[in-house]
């Protein structure tokens, strides 16, 4: 016999009364037929219970809903399947420690933020000594050799940069994600590193709040971090992918 | 609200920064560059590009790197070609363009014959181009007053067109400035794209073409709001000079133009930014454009704590540079920005005492002030605090200019919502706070004013450092954010070349200028300047 699973609602202020806070502009004016046709919309993504509470004009012809509603939809979250692990986190310590007397190597990491992306602060954050979250950056562990390439690193500049450098870990951070164009420069990113054969000897890893890691592991990326990744979360992969590749 | 800082300190700040700029300068007046060259041939009306989409200019100045007489300049093989051959500027660079013109073969004029026919162009680009500037001064001050400080939104569709709409939009909502976000790695190209941009990444290409729509959209707006609303884009990248020509050429108000910005974080060659930076700030000068530096690059690679006296320095450098460019203070916008750690104790504390520090060194320049950004994250709520914070700091220490912070900013680029929410925020407070940093002190020996006294001291040490090794040795020694540039490093060096003995730029003749200020004072104005509809008288002033 299974065991009987919880269904979860959005939750506003009682169990399953399915609360939903929404907001977006339509391109026309403020009125009582644009007032009726944000509600419309409301009521076409399936909310009941529907509140217009407020509603602005934003000029040349466009205005401005919030409202609230409610949602029947539920979920069994047990059900879902996840493909980031959450995996142990190994200490600064033990890292080291792995790195030099198992792998007995120093790890090079190159960082970049790759295409047009200027956003540095999530790279900046794993791979800078002063870090993140109160955890040293990856610059402050003796074992890895850090070279951040820093902002709008083109793809050709972080192979080049892997090659040279002799990397063992290209990170590569995307906080843009507009019309997908991540996606795009990780591809290429990937398959120009498979072309020039330097893909097998390398740990491909990227990270951004907007991530898919589903995604980020289809276009060819070993793994992927999502917001709120600590330089630990990153250096332990490090080291267990680093490790089994060396067995 | 003033902070008591020594102000011997200050002027010696100043004095480092005079020798620093000093140094700099010696070496770069007898070079120029190919971009330089662009711009005067932009000036003197050039436009367009041939069939394979290379713009005219560049042509040009390839064409005369070719045969290797660049050193010369542009305009002394352009004044002896339209000599030569009876042909406008236009016409020639068409044909330089179409590779039918050789312009070395051509019969070599007297040589004083060449310089009194270049003057002259010049002098009729001036008194065309300052009489369009009076023009847009003339309508700015029919319209009424804007309240202080500007507003200042961006829009950053990629395509010209709905930038359009949302600048309207914004126009209405209040703003006051609007930046025309541009394609993120233009600072790279060493040539300006043409035509106009509907499907750009980032944001849309500076070009004349989509400056001028931007532009006529935002006189119309002027027009229905009855306030002035500035046009902005940027010039830092390896077409500095050329894109200022252009800004001055469509009339935009202010040029984000940062000289040290290309070489930190562009690896654009020093020498090569340096020269860019003084003749396309001698021409925004000229034109009485408003500059607006970009130490908020700097502050969001630091830690905007511990090492914010560096982006003291380089406000005291940007401004040391733009005036030995012939420019004004008043519009000299140093750049600055609000990027503390909000998990530090009294955060809004030293934010203002950073932002009161930065209007009392540099009292007279239209301060830029930027929001929060590294800090941001997908908490649009939170982030909508932040920005309200930021709002009033800059309130409260009366900023010239404000750059509005988005809600979204560590998520998209502004939707049309995110830009009225901070409009609607930044409004508030003006309206709310705009009394304050009159009302309220801060107290003589509290925390805040040990901070300012700090944090001139080591601007005072850092620029002592900087003028002993010069600005070459120290961008090359890590003194800025930690990165090191060669001398010869980076993008753009082999466009830079010594003026040789026939080079012309009358452009920098005091006498061609004055001539053209007292034409265009006479109102002696060639052709009528177009500017869309009628201009209406001042109404009620709001």
């Amino acid at each position: 016999m299974s065991e009987e699973r919880p269904f979860i609602r959005p939750y506003g202020d009682r169990l399953n009364d399915g609360a939903v806070q929404l907001s977006f502009s339509l391109p026309i004016s403020l009125s009582a037929r644009s007032r009726e046709a944000a509600k419309s919309i409301a009521g076409r993504l399936g909310l009941e219970q529907i509140r217009l509470v407020s509603a602005l004009d934003l000029g040349n012809g466009f205005s401005f809903y919030i409202l609230y509603g409610a949602t029947t939809v539920e979920i069994d979250d047990q059900a879902i399947h996840l493909t980031e692990v959450e995996r142990p986190l190994l200490d600064f310590w033990r890292i080291n420690q792995l790195l030099e007397f198992e792998l007995k190597k120093r790890v090079t990491v190159v960082g970049a933020t790759i295409g047009t992306d200027a956003h540095t602060v999530g790279l900046d954050a794993i791979l800078n000594a002063k870090g993140f979250g109160g955890e040293s950056g990856l610059e402050r562990y003796p074992q890895f050799r850090v070279v951040n390439l820093g902002a709008q690193a083109p793809p050709d500049e972080v192979l080049e940069a892997a090659r040279e450098q002799r990397a063992d870990v290209v990170l590569v951070s995307q906080v843009v994600t507009q019309r997908n164009a991540h996606l795009e420069n990780l591809s290429l990113l990937a398959e120009m590193l498979e072309a020039e054969g330097l893909r097998q000897d390398l740990l491909l890893i990227c990270g951004g709040p907007y991530i898919d890691s589903q995604v980020a592991l289809e276009v060819g990326f070993d793994a992927a971090f999502g917001p709120g990744t600590t330089p630990l979360a990153v250096a332990s992969l490090i080291v267990e992918e680093l490790l089994r590749k060396a067995q | 609200m003033r902070l008591p800082i020594p102000t011997e300190q200050v002027r010696h700040c100043r004095q480092l920064a005079a020798s620093i700029a000093g140094g700099v300068q010696d070496e770069i007046s007898p070079l120029s560059t190919v971009s330089v060259e662009r711009s005067l041939l932009r000036l003197v009306g050039i436009e367009g590009s041939n069939q394979e989409s290379v713009p005219l200019v560049n042509c040009f100045i390839d064409q005369l790197t070719g045969q290797r007489v660049l050193e010369d300049g542009a305009l002394y093989w352009l004044s002896n070609a339209i000599l030569a051959t009876g042909e406008t500027p236009q016409g020639i660079a068409e044909r330089v363009g179409a590779r039918s013109l050789d312009l070395v073969r051509l019969p070599r004029q007297p040589r004083r014959a060449i310089e009194n026919h270049c003057r002259g162009i010049v002098q009729d680009a001036l008194v065309t181009l300052l009489g369009k500037r009076r023009r847009r001064r003339e309508m700015e001050e029919s319209l009424a007053r804007t309240t202080s400080p500007w507003l200042y939104v961006i829009v950053a569709t990629g395509n010209i067109y709905d930038d359009i709409e949302q600048a309207k939009a914004a126009a209405e909502q209040g703003a006051d400035a609007v930046a025309v976000i541009r394609s993120t790695a233009q600072s790279l190209l060493d040539y300006v794209p043409e035509g106009i941009t509907t499907e750009g990444f980032g944001g849309t290409y500076a070009t004349g073409a989509n400056f001028r729509l931007m532009r006529g959209a935002l006189d119309e707006a002027s027009r229905q709001s009855n306030r002035y609303v500035r046009q902005v884009n940027y010039c830092s990248g390896l077409c500095m000079a050329e894109i200022a020509a252009l800004g001055v050429l469509e009339g935009l108000d202010i040029l984000v133009n940062d000289a040290l910005y290309g070489i930190l974080f562009r690896d654009l060659n020093m020498i090569r930014t340096m020269v860019d930076q003084h003749f396309s700030r001698y021409l925004l000068g000229l034109f009485d454009t408003t500059i607006v530096t970009g130490e908020d690059n700097l502050i969001k690679t630091i830690d905007a704590f511990e090492e914010y006296p560096i982006v003291l320095v380089s406000q005291f450098i940007n401004e040391q540079l733009a005036k030995n460019a012939g420019m004004r203070e008043e519009r000299i916008g140093l750049g600055h920005a609000a990027e503390l750690d909000p998990a530090l104790e009294d955060s809004f504390l030293k934010e203002l005492v950073q932002a009161q520090l930065v209007r009392q060194l540099f009292p007279r320049s239209p301060v830029k002030f930027m929001p929060p950004t590294r800090y941001k994250s997908g908490n649009i709520f939170f982030a909508h605090v932040l920005d309200t914070l930021f709002n009033l700091v800059a309130v409260w220490t009366d900023q010239a200019i404000v750059l509005l912070g988005m809600p979204t900013e560590a998520i998209h680029t502004p939707y049309v919502q995110d830009r009225y929410l901070s409009l609607e925020s930044a409004l508030h407070v003006r309206r709310a706070a705009g009394s304050l940093g009159q009302e309220v002190r801060l107290k003589p020996n509290g925390q805040g004013a040990a901070r300012a006294c700090w944090l001139l001291a080591r601007t005072e040490e850092s620029l002592t450092r900087i003028a002993e090794e010069g600005l070459w040795n120290s961008l090359a020694s890590g003194a800025f954010s930690a990165i090191k540039r060669a001398r010869r490093g980076g993008r753009g060096y082999d466009g830079v070349f010594r003026k040789g003995h026939f080079y012309l730029n009358p452009f920098l003749d005091r006498e061609v200028v004055r001539r053209a200020r007292r034409k265009v004072a006479q109102n002696t104005l060639p052709g009528a300047i177009e500017l869309p509809g009628a201009i209406e008288l001042p109404g009620a002033v709001v």
